[in-house]
């Protein structure tokens, strides 16, 4: 596993707005995270089964597909957040740069400080904005200064400008769409290498949708992104890789196709994929 | 056609209201009175014992009642030693029954595993919380008084009193950890924070005021106590204050009873006195923990 980045400073995002990551295109990608015959049970229920697709690094991978198919269950293996569920048990292999995440051996508080989260319902934490920010670097020993920190990580997050003047002021006082944005400052804060959304729009209005996408953008130049959309023009918009999920006969999460997001909507492979894409089915 | 379609007509209808609807608000407004009559005779009748204890012990109430010693001379007599005496317990009482209580409650939500094992482990719990107190009493002679001799002490009285309001905080305490939202517990996991950080400093703060709640009220309940700490050996007769939690000592509600078993009226006339002093301290907890929840009910919304 690599190291823990320790230090804060990352280079400042530049301004500048490109419709493609740069990993996308060349030619070999580095794969973050692979996962491999992924099956997930809650208690006696198969909630998902056989599922394999890499996430590559500095692209954004968007799954989607109706609901119930396992999409979220998906996306919290991958930061162990499946950990916390009583009873769910994961099969499989889901690697992170080549270690086996699932091992007994892993701490999952390591694996989340790497892969970072954010909730499909803004969860700020009932404190101040500026402790929302700087707990998680406090809490993970990041030292240096802290203000700085906090600031760099609400610019990254788009959220500066609105609340640099009530820092001190309750995460909660914010709406929806800051809050969201709050919560992406905070994981930023921590310098994860992963960064997993669960709809991370779907409580939001348009306004606020976009906000977060234009942001994922500029985001993915310098993290990986995976995330998880009911909406698939949300999908079409901004991921580069798109991943579809279906129900099978047995009523199972499955994979259907992973396919660049390009391919996937305009010539998908799958009919269930075309079925769902054109609105015949979902 | 749907079983539940709406009745023919219902749109023509007078919107003054038809037989039907008069009768089913004629029966809304009966009921509404029963309601009204019950909550009445249980505030009447405790105006009326209010009154009674008003009435009867208001004129020995003074300083002097409130300062002096136990005495065999009504006159003389005050309630000064069981104050002490009841301060010494429950502050006792409070600082062994909320680390432990809290500790409790919180390895049992956050912590234990869902096992049948837990799960006995639970029922025990709320089945201790109804254990009447009396037996409580006896087991603090048993253990705490004779095996452990620690004999008819103060610290023998705060910790049968402990034993007593332990399950009640345990619950209090789950309940209100129980509360915390999930989304919050999973933000902070997801910054890579381990269990102890994420209870200790997300869980614990929002359940704090519940479990201060549930506490003052557990602790209220046990100042009005008198038949454990009158089997696990509180004095009905000490004339010198405790003071140390080795000492004998005597509490307010021990001290009330032992006044109405006397045969003159003057210690009635205490003991009512004493019933005015215990009913403004339960009040004044009470008070504080209705404070509790109302500051910091407002706060928490998600």
């Amino acid at each position: 596993m690599t190291s823990p980045p320790t230090s804060i400073d990352k280079p400042a995002v530049q301004t500048i707005s490109r419709k493609q990551s740069p990993a996308a295109e060349r030619h070999i990608e580095e794969q973050v995270v692979a996962l491999n015959d992924v099956n997930v049970y809650y208690g006696n229920f198969h909630a998902v089964a056989g599922v394999t697709f890499n996430v590559p690094k500095n692209q954004i991978t968007a799954l989607i597909g109706p609901s119930g198919c396992g999409k979220s269950t998906v996306i919290r293996c991958i930061n162990r957040m499946n950990d916390l569920v009583p009873n769910a048990r994961v099969e499989g292999s889901i690697t992170y740069h080549g270690v086996d995440i699932c091992s007994p051996k892993v701490d999952p508080v390591e694996v989340r400080r790497r892969i970072g989260m954010v909730f499909q319902k803004p969860n700020p934490f009932p404190k101040s904005i500026y402790e929302n920010i700087a707990w998680g670097a406090k809490i993970n020993g990041i030292k240096g200064n802290m203000d700085e920190l906090v600031e760099k990580s609400l610019r990254q997050a788009a959220l500066w400008d609105e609340v640099k003047d009530k820092l001190k002021e309750s995460g909660l006082a914010l709406s929806g769409g800051q809050q969201q944005r709050l919560c992406i400052a905070r994981t930023l804060a921590i310098n994860p290498d992963v960064i997993l959304m669960d709809e991370p729009a779907s409580s939001l209005d348009p306004i606020s949708t976009l906000k977060i996408e234009d942001l994922m953008r500029d985001l993915v130049r310098d993290y990986t992104i995976v995330i998880v959309t009911h909406n698939m023009q949300q999908a079409a918009r901004v991921s580069d890789q798109t991943v579809f999920f279906s129900l099978n006969e047995e009523r199972r999460g499955v994979l259907v196709e992973a396919s660049p997001t390009r391919d996937l909507f305009t010539n998908p492979k799958d009919q269930r994929t075309e079925d769902y894409i054109t609105g015949r089915f979902g | 056609m749907s079983v539940f379609s709406t009745p023919r007509g219902i749109v023509t209808r007078s919107l003054e209201g038809s037989p039907g609807v008069r009768s089913r608000k004629r029966r809304g407004a009966i009921v509404s009175w029963i309601y009204v009559a019950a909550t009445a005779s249980a505030v009447l009748a405790l105006a009326v014992l209010l009154w009674t204890i008003w009435d009867r012990g208001a004129s020995s109430l003074d300083l002097s009642f409130i300062t002096s010693k136990s005495s065999s001379r009504a006159e003389r007599a005050g309630i000064g030693t069981a104050l002490l005496g009841t301060l010494w317990i429950i502050t006792l009482t409070a600082l062994i029954a909320i680390p432990l209580g809290v500790g409790a409650a919180v390895y049992l939500e956050e912590y234990a595993p869902r096992n049948w094992w837990t799960r006995i482990l639970q029922t025990n719990i709320s089945n201790l919380a109804g254990v009447p107190s009396v037996v409580y009493g006896l087991l603090g002679l048993g253990v705490f008084a004779n095996i452990l001799a620690l004999g008819r002490t103060i610290i023998t009285g705060a910790l049968t009193m402990s034993l007593l309001v332990l399950p009640i905080i345990v619950i209090a305490g789950q309940e209100s950890i129980r509360a915390v939202p999930l989304s919050l517990r999973q933000g902070a996991y997801a910054l890579g924070a381990t269990k102890w950080q994420v209870t200790r400093y997300h869980v614990l703060p929002v359940a704090m005021p519940g479990i201060l709640t549930g506490t003052i009220l557990a602790l209220s309940r046990a100042i009005g106590e008198t038949a454990p700490l009158l089997v696990a050996g509180a004095s009905g007769y000490l004339t010198f204050n405790p003071d140390s939690i080795m000492d004998g000592y005597t509490v307010l509600p021990v001290q009330i009873f032992y006044w109405t078993s006397r045969p003159q009226d003057e210690f009635r006339e205490l003991a009512a006195a004493g019933i005015i002093v215990l009913m403004i301290i339960l009040l004044m907890m009470n008070s504080v923990a209705i404070v509790f929840r109302h500051r910091f009910g407002k706060r928490a919304r998600w």
